[in-house]
């Protein structure tokens, strides 16, 4: 057996007294592609918190490649090859489109360190980031200030911003949240289009707009797991119909 | 979704946003430094030493503005670096009794290293917290320096410091110490600028923007602030050097909160996150209190109300804020 992209091992968070992760295990094989639901509060954030290190568990385990990271500080997870968006935009708003990108970019590279050479002389990362921010069909806007652009815009430069990282292990905090119907539809043909090798956790707390994109489901409720596995499986499954269908 | 595209690529290819050294800014750094240089020839020595303590007030205004600006980081215990450099340099040279070299090389290494501990503790927090830490290691020092008599001289403070002979030029005089001083703030005011401008400034800036969001991307937040904590103390310990020998004397006041919130309103005032407003602003205050109050004895409050003026008329601050004004009347701006 394949060691897994992403393991989690009964994984508990508290806050304050309030269980939001509750005994969660779940494994991601690397390919894969994993949408994780449930309703409001569910955990489903949290839970991405705490797998880049924003948050540390109260208790439990998280291996990337199977390696433990659960008290790795989160820049040290990126560099292992982890990146992720946010529900809530986070932007670096007076800055150019490239610029955020480059950011990106940089991130990983040891240039961060350069304390002589502006950032925006370096003509190899301009072009990357142009090159990626064509990937969400925004090159025509790279040097134009984040505040200029519109709301599904912004979904694009999040998406764009982790996929300039190259990531092994993609993790989507509701990508789809707040789009017009055709932005859902080029964000799925973005998701869509990510290479094979990258494996890719997403979070949609509507079902129905990113099941297509999902191999596997895990269902989330009150910080639990209550059904884990296969699309269809989940899908015709008595509880998801219980905890998420049926209202 | 087309009809979008179409209006902002007409957009995109009219408004390059901010280009750097444009004409108009090399323009103004000529002028101001020709003017800088040929400051003693047409004034006498009151403002040649308005002009030098100014110069030195604008290196330590630049130096918080690090850590302010760039960084996000407010800090109220700045003076602690410019105030243990001065003390440092005026100790081993008249106490120690080593020569100016070896004094001002201590002075700039210790305070170096202190920034260095200061800052381990500081930026375990950040926010309102990182402020109060900073004001509390500053008032330790403030409190050492007071107490420990025997070493600092308490209230009366050091003196007996000479200034040195940077390569065998006297600097006594007002004109030559002015001269000496501009060298030192054009080397600083470069070195700063290089810095905020480097890729690292690019993340130290991210790091003010969204913290959470550059961890995530790989940034290690912690050793970026951590690394401007100790280069703002190095500038601020350069300042201190040249404080000291201005004044050929430092007094515990030079550690106190007052003289940390004066650097702290320059840099706002002026424009944070800016070069030029830190300067600007240190000029505001200095001029403020070295020629006002001359003629209104509460300066103190006359600064105050100014400040009050300048947070409502003009929030981002003088130099932000002109910019802005200008660009308005010039009908630049969008
Ligand atoms: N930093 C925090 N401090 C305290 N409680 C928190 C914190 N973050 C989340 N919670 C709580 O944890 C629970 C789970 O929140 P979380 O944001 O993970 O839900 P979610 O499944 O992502 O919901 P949504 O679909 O609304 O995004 C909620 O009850 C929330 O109030
Ligand atoms: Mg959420």
């Amino acid at each position: 057996m394949t060691t897994p992209a992403l393991e989690i091992i009964d994984l508990n968070k508290n806050f304050g007294g309030l269980p939001a992760t509750q005994n969660v295990s779940i494994s991601v094989q690397p390919g894969e592609r994993r949408l994780i639901i449930g309703p409001n509060g569910a955990g489903k954030t949290t839970l991405f918190n705490q797998i880049t290190g924003d948050f540390f568990p109260t208790s439990g385990t998280i291996k990337l490649f199977g390696k433990e990271v659960t008290r790795l500080r989160p820049h040290k997870r990126a560099h292992m090859g982890l990146a992720r968006t946010y529900q809530i935009i986070t932007l670096f708003n007076k800055d150019t489109l490239v610029h955020n990108i480059t950011l990106g970019l940089l991130g990983l590279r040891t240039t961060r360190w350069n304390m002589l050479r502006p950032l925006a002389t370096y003509g190899d990362m301009r072009t990357e980031a142009i090159r990626v921010l064509g990937l969400v069909n925004l090159d025509h806007l790279a040097d134009r200030p984040v505040t200029d652009i519109s709301y599904g815009e912004k979904r694009r430069v999040e998406i764009a911003m982790a996929l300039a990282q190259k990531p092994k292990v993609l993790l989507l905090d509701e990508p789809l949240a707040g789009l017009s119907a055709g932005e859902r539809t080029n964000v799925k043909d973005l998701v869509a289009s990510i290479p094979r090798e990258v494996t890719v956790v997403m979070i949609e707390h509507d079902m129905d707009t990113a099941l297509e994109l999902a191999e596997t489901v895990t269902l989330l409720h009150y910080g639990k797991v209550i059904v884990d596995g296969p699309h269809d499986a989940v899908v015709a499954d008595e509880k998801t119909r219980e905890v998420y269908l049926g209202h | 979704m087309s009809k979008v595209e179409a209006t902002d690529t007409a957009a995109a290819a009219a408004a390059p946003v901010e280009k750097r050294n444009t004409p108009l800014r090399l323009a103004v750094y000529a002028v101001s430094g020709a003017l800088l240089l040929a400051l003693p020839l047409f004034s006498g020595d009151f403002y040649i030493n308005l002009a030098s303590q100014i110069l030195i007030a604008a290196i330590f205004a630049l130096s918080l503005n690090l850590l302010v600006g760039y960084g996000g980081l407010s800090s109220l215990g700045h003076a602690s670096f410019l105030g243990l450099s001065a003390y440092f340099a005026a100790w081993f040279f008249t106490r120690g009794g080593m020569d100016h070299t070896s004094s001002a090389l201590i002075a700039l290494f210790g305070t170096t290293v202190v920034a260095g501990l200061f800052g381990l503790i500081a930026l375990r927090a950040s926010g309102l917290g990182f402020l109060m830490i900073t004001l509390a290691l500053s008032q330790v020092l403030w409190g050492v320096a007071f107490r420990w008599s025997s070493v600092t001289n308490g209230d009366n403070g050091l003196s007996g410091l000479t200034r040195p002979m940077p390569f065998g030029l006297d600097i006594n005089g007002a004109d030559s110490f002015y001269w000496f001083s501009l060298v030192i703030f054009a080397v600083s005011f470069v070195l700063m600028a290089v810095f905020t401008e480097s890729a690292f400034g690019s993340a130290l800036r991210g790091t003010r923007d969204q913290p959470r969001r550059m961890a995530a991307l790989g940034f290690d937040v912690w050793l970026i602030r951590w690394i401007t904590f100790v280069y703002a103390g190095f500038w601020g310990a350069v300042a201190g050097l040249l404080y000291v020998y201005y004044h050929k004397y430092i007094h515990p006041t030079s550690l106190s909160i007052t003289a940390s919130a004066e650097g702290l309103l320059a840099v706002i005032a002026g424009g944070s996150g800016t070069l030029g407003g830190p300067v600007v602003g240190a000029a505001l205050v200095m001029i403020l209190k070295n020629y006002a109050s001359a003629y209104v004895e509460r300066w103190n409050m006359l600064l105050g109300l100014v400040f009050l003026f300048i947070v409502i008329f003009m929030p981002e601050g003088l130099v932000p804020g002109t910019k802005r004004l200008w660009k308005r009347f010039t009908g630049g701006g969008k």
